[in-house]
């Protein structure tokens, strides 16, 4: 170690510095800061903000969110009560039905929001709950091993050959319509594919330098899985919810385009999708607005995923 | 400076070649830049490029083996891209390359191809990432006669058995039909050897070559490296960081730091005689097998260079043991100290004792650090 | 298992640490017969890669062994198999007064405290999503647990400022740091729990040549300021010469010379260790050139078939036939112990 007189200009990289022993000094630092392990999540969000589609993305879903939360409180119409009066028709700034009206003369903008509010709903606690559960499985397969994994992931494979929408019949059938049944639905099938993933990132991270060097240090168990092993699937978990999310939107649209979903008078996107397909000839705004806006949801979230899968890959580092 | 005693014209010549990369695309070929130890520094996120190769002069004559030492950082291996036009996406590359008189940084990607294989080879650190999986060793080696010399299946396979054997690799033919990974680290360097070799190039560039094989295997390969000099005449440029390597095998030494070229000497004068600080100190830190067991190892203080966050002046000034004033403020330039000897430095004394010029500081770094 | 049983196994590890220390030249570990094998696939059908075959050895308090070989030489196994981190088939470990190599559940943990390890890859063995705080108190987390928080700050703070870094480096995460700092990490969270013995694989490998002999010197240092006894593993014949009293030379997974390491470099025994000295490059232009060498020919074969009788002998240039048929006993030839049929006719032969 070089001793550097007074007066020396210290150079760029730090010294070492005369080692301190190992037992701590009388005079000790009086606090050390808490770790913040937050560091690595604030880098990823400023690469994501990087990226232009990715903003954009971001912006539209942001807009829509807003949308549909203010503008069923601001508008002067409700999603249920007709106005017989006022009978399909199109788009038109008259009455600021911007969207125009549905069969039954309700303003098809507010409809429309409060579509988006259950579809956005439904996907975001849908996946919400996929995640939980899948994360949980997979990795607790994927650590274990052994014959603990052999069965969780035949489970895995039995409930994926499970159809799903005759699934969901029998369910509506058994427990009639409602949206928490839709929850339960979707959610009961949607955590396959992230247990999948999850224990196979699991199985690669296992091998990698720094769980042994956790297990060297006594880490075993529960704590490992906690502690090292979900922060560092949290990456690959997050792109792979933001891209369950569309996809969960998607199937609740199909099961209410089936009739399965939200009873009326609540709608869905899906469920105003249904209608508008059935009347799109005379009146195509029904279809056009309710279908542009669910694809726009999509779009979003795919381009927010591919996004948050580009900032978290370690090679683009 | 080039070497205006090398009679004949170099095979290859290098005159202020730069490479730079614009800062944040790091992708795959630099390493992630890294914070300084000072307290709160960020990587430099401002500039616009971040220079790896900073204006390098270099001549290669024919039948020379020519030794570029550095660590991590000093842009060795940047330098060896940059010849054959293989440096990752959003590099830039100025300054000129010439082979043979032609000019290969302006060459289109076509006729670059052409010289690529058949007249500069390259050999990979790894060996097995240089190698097609999925191809056999056969495959692999005539594919290069076929692309590039238009010869023919039957006689390129009978080529390839004999620059097999060339590599010292026994029963040829069965090992022909062999996939890489059939074969062990250093038998799959030595095919890795006779892929860059069999077109007959005129310069072989080598990475590494031996930095992941074996001490015993590595000194077969230095041994055939130097074999098939004798026999091809083929001009070598060996990129290494193991000065032990550089002293088997090299003629002619380069030294890079921070992407400069630092000190260009014949390999004795750089051993006996080292001008520059960090030669000298790179040495030092070898430790020998030779002599009395070390008590203390020779150590440089300090990081090797950030290429996001050089120094301005003399980019080794930081880790200095003779620094100076001067040197914190401009960067030396390339002047000949010795006969074909080169140094980029301020200090003009010889290094080893503290002159007049050091500072006190440079020789209580010289104390501790030295050998015993 | 229940609070109790971990308390009382910390117990009696932390006796039977107290206890001989100080002692210096004590025994500390033993390890005898060491087997260690994998099961793998090889051509389709399973097979028994064994990496360590029946190998023993000593360390004493306060003293560097190193174990010195090549890749497929298996040191990096026995490291692992002392660690339990791989299974051993065979063999006993004593340390601390318990086997090792039998230990389970709080016994196996209490003991792990004392027994630790620095990683070739520094960068890898460290958690990227971990600040260095975060990762260098783990083991004060678990071997510690009921430290005050504040306590455990204070300690990784002195054990960083130990190694070389400061306070500012606390929260950042690994990817921010070089190879060099990222060892320096890794020895910190080795030696915060204050450990009897620290295992080494290959710690300064990937280390640039500047840097190797910082982290180096800083290993030696703290050894002997904390009295700790080290296993070095390593390929580089300079490193282990700097760093180690006794060497161990293994070739597939054997133990073919074991020597203090004067006599080591100064009279080799066996042909393989004469080879490793001789292959080493020398960096002086002159003297390399000028010697007279003869590079050992081949490779080292694979493990999942070696040779019959002596392991060596497919690439010794002093074979006989009897090499081939019987294996070579680990036998004493002056201070050495060598494992060569020849190795006393081979003694005046010289380095």
């Amino acid at each position: 170690m070089s001793a550097r007189p007074a007066g020396e200009r210290i150079p760029m990289s730090v010294p070492l510095q005369r080692p301190a022993a190992p037992e701590p000094p009388a005079a000790s630092p009086s606090s050390v800061p808490p770790a913040r392990a937050g560091a690595f999540w604030r880098l990823t969000l400023r690469r994501l903000a990087a990226q232009p589609t990715t903003r954009v993305a971001a912006a539209l879903l942001a807009m829509i969110v807003i949308g549909c939360l203010v503008i069923p409180w601001l508008s002067p119409y409700d999603y249920y009560t007709p106005h017989f009066d006022l009978l399909s028709r199109g788009p038109m700034l008259a009455g600021a039905h911007l969207f125009g009206t549905d069969p039954l003369g309700r303003d098809l903008l507010v409809r429309v929001m409060w579509g988006c509010r259950i579809s956005l709903a439904v996907g975001v606690a849908a996946s919400l709950v996929s995640v939980l559960i899948g994360v949980a499985w997979g990795a607790i397969a994927g650590y274990v091993g052994g014959w603990l994994d052999s069965t969780m992931m035949r489970a895995v494979d039995v409930l994926y050959s499970v159809p799903f929408v005759p699934f969901v019949i029998v369910l509506t059938v058994l427990f009639g319509r409602s949206l928490w049944l839709l929850f339960v639905a979707i959610g009961a099938v949607s955590w396959l594919d992230i247990a999948r993933i999850v224990r196979g990132q699991t199985l690669s991270l296992k091998q990698r330098e720094f769980i042994e060097a956790a297990r060297v240090a006594g880490v075993r168990g529960v704590d490992m899985i906690s502690r090292h092993i979900v922060p560092n699937l949290l990456g690959i978990v997050a792109v792979y919810a933001t891209l369950t999310i569309p996809a969960v939107i998607l199937f609740e649209a199909l099961l209410s385009f089936l009739g399965l979903g939200v009873q009326s008078p609540m709608a869905s996107l899906g469920s105003l999708v249904a209608d508008g397909a059935s009347d799109m000839q005379a009146h195509p705004h029904l279809l056009i607005v309710p279908a542009a806006l669910l694809s726009l949801i999509i779009y979003c979230f795919n381009y927010l995923g591919d996004g948050l899968r580009d900032a978290l890959d370690p090679r683009s580092r | 400076m080039p070497d205006p005693s090398a009679a004949p014209e170099p095979l290859l010549q290098i005159r202020a070649l730069t490479v730079s990369y614009p800062a944040g695309a790091h992708a795959g070929a630099l390493p992630a830049a890294r914070a300084t130890a000072r307290p709160g520094a960020r990587p430099a996120r401002a500039e616009a490029h971040l220079e790896v190769v900073r204006g390098v002069d270099l001549d290669l004559a024919a039948g020379e083996i020519l030794g570029i030492a550095g660590e991590s950082g000093s842009g060795k291996t940047q330098l060896l891209l940059a010849i054959l036009g293989l440096c990752g996406a959003g590099a830039r590359l100025r300054g000129s390359v010439r082979y043979r008189g032609e000019e290969l940084l302006a060459l289109p990607a076509a006729q670059l191809n052409r010289t690529r294989g058949a007249r500069i080879a390259m050999v990979f650190q790894d060996p097995a990432t240089a190698l097609n999986p999925y191809l056999t060793i056969g495959r692999q080696l005539t594919e290069v006669l076929r692309v590039h010399r238009g010869v023919g299946a039957r006689a390129a396979e009978r080529r390839a058995g004999a620059m097999l054997e060339a590599v010292h690799i026994a029963d040829a033919a069965r090992h022909l039909r062999q996939y890489p990974h059939e074969l062990s680290g250093g038998m799959r360097q030595r095919v890795t050897l006779a892929m860059a070799l069999i077109a007959e190039p005129q310069v072989l560039l080598a990475d590494e070559p031996t930095t992941s094989l074996d001490v015993t295997v590595q000194s077969q390969i230095l041994a055939l490296l130097r074999e098939l000099r004798e026999r091809t005449r083929v001009a070598i440029v060996l990129v290494t960081h193991d000065m032990g390597v550089i002293a088997e095998l090299a003629d002619r030494v380069a030294v890079m730091y921070a992407g400069t070229l630092i000190e260009q000497a014949p390999v004795e004068a750089l051993f006996a005689g080292p001008r520059h600080p960090y030669s000298e100190a790179l040495q030092r830190c070898v430790p020998r097998l030779d002599g009395p067991p070390p008590q203390r190892l020779a150590s440089i203080p300090g990081q090797p260079p950030d290429p996001a966050a050089l120094p301005p002046g003399c980019a080794f000034a930081p880790r200095c043991a003779y620094r100076l004033e001067v040197c914190e403020r401009s960067a030396p330039p390339l002047v000949q100290a010795a006969p074909r000897h080169w140094k980029a430095c301020h200090y003009d004394e010889p290094l080893g004792r503290p002159g007049p010029a050091a500072s006190a500081a440079a020789a209580a770094t010289l104390a501790a650090g030295e050998v015993p | 298992m229940s609070a109790n049983a971990g308390h009382a196994a910390a117990a009696d590890v932390a006796a039977a640490a107290g206890g001989a220390a100080g002692a210096a030249g004590a025994r500390l570990l033993r390890v005898q017969g060491l087997r260690v094998g994998y099961e793998v696939v090889h051509e389709r059908a399973r097979a028994q890669l064994v990496a360590v075959r029946d190998v023993a050895f000593e360390v004493a308090r306060g003293q560097t062994l190193g174990i010195v070989g090549e890749s497929g030489s298996g040191k990096s196994s026995i490291a692992r198999a002392l660690l339990r981190l791989v299974p051993a088939q065979a063999g006993q470990a004593w340390f601390l007064g318990q086997d090792l190599l039998q230990l389970r559940g709080a016994r196996l943990q209490a003991m792990r405290r004392h027994l630790q390890l620095v990683f070739q890859d520094p960068l890898g063995s460290l958690d990227p999503r971990m600040s260095i705080a975060e990762t260098v108190a783990e083991p004060l987390r678990v071997f510690e647990p009921q430290l005050p928080d504040a306590d455990r700050a204070r300690r990784v703070l002195a054990m960083l400022q130990a190694v070389g870094l400061s306070a500012a480096h606390l929260q950042r995460l690994p990817h921010e740091f070089s190879g060099g700092q990222a060892q320096r990490i890794g020895i910190a969270r080795a030696l915060i729990a204050r450990p009897q013995l620290l295992l080494c694989d290959e710690p300064l490998s990937s280390l640039d040549v500047s840097i190797k002999s910082q982290i180096g010197n800083l290993l030696k240092r703290l050894q002997q300021e904390l009295h700790l006894s080290m296993i070095f593993i390593s390929h580089d014949l300079s490193a282990v010469r700097f760093a180690c009293d006794r060497l161990l030379v293994l070739y597939l997974g054997e133990v073919v010379e074991q020597a203090d390491r004067d006599s080591l470099f100064g009279a080799p025994r066996h042909p393989y260790t004469r080879a490793l000295l001789q292959a080493a490059p020398i960096p002086d232009p002159r003297r390399a050139r000028a010697r007279r060498r003869v590079p050992l020919t081949g490779e080292m074969p694979s493990p999942l078939a070696p040779p019959s009788g002596c392991v060596f002998r497919t690439r010794c240039p002093h074979a006989l036939e009897r090499c081939a048929r019987e294996r070579p006993a680990l036998r004493a030839l002056g201070a050495s112990l060598v494992a060569c049929h020849r190795a006393e006719e081979l003694d005046g032969a010289g380095a």
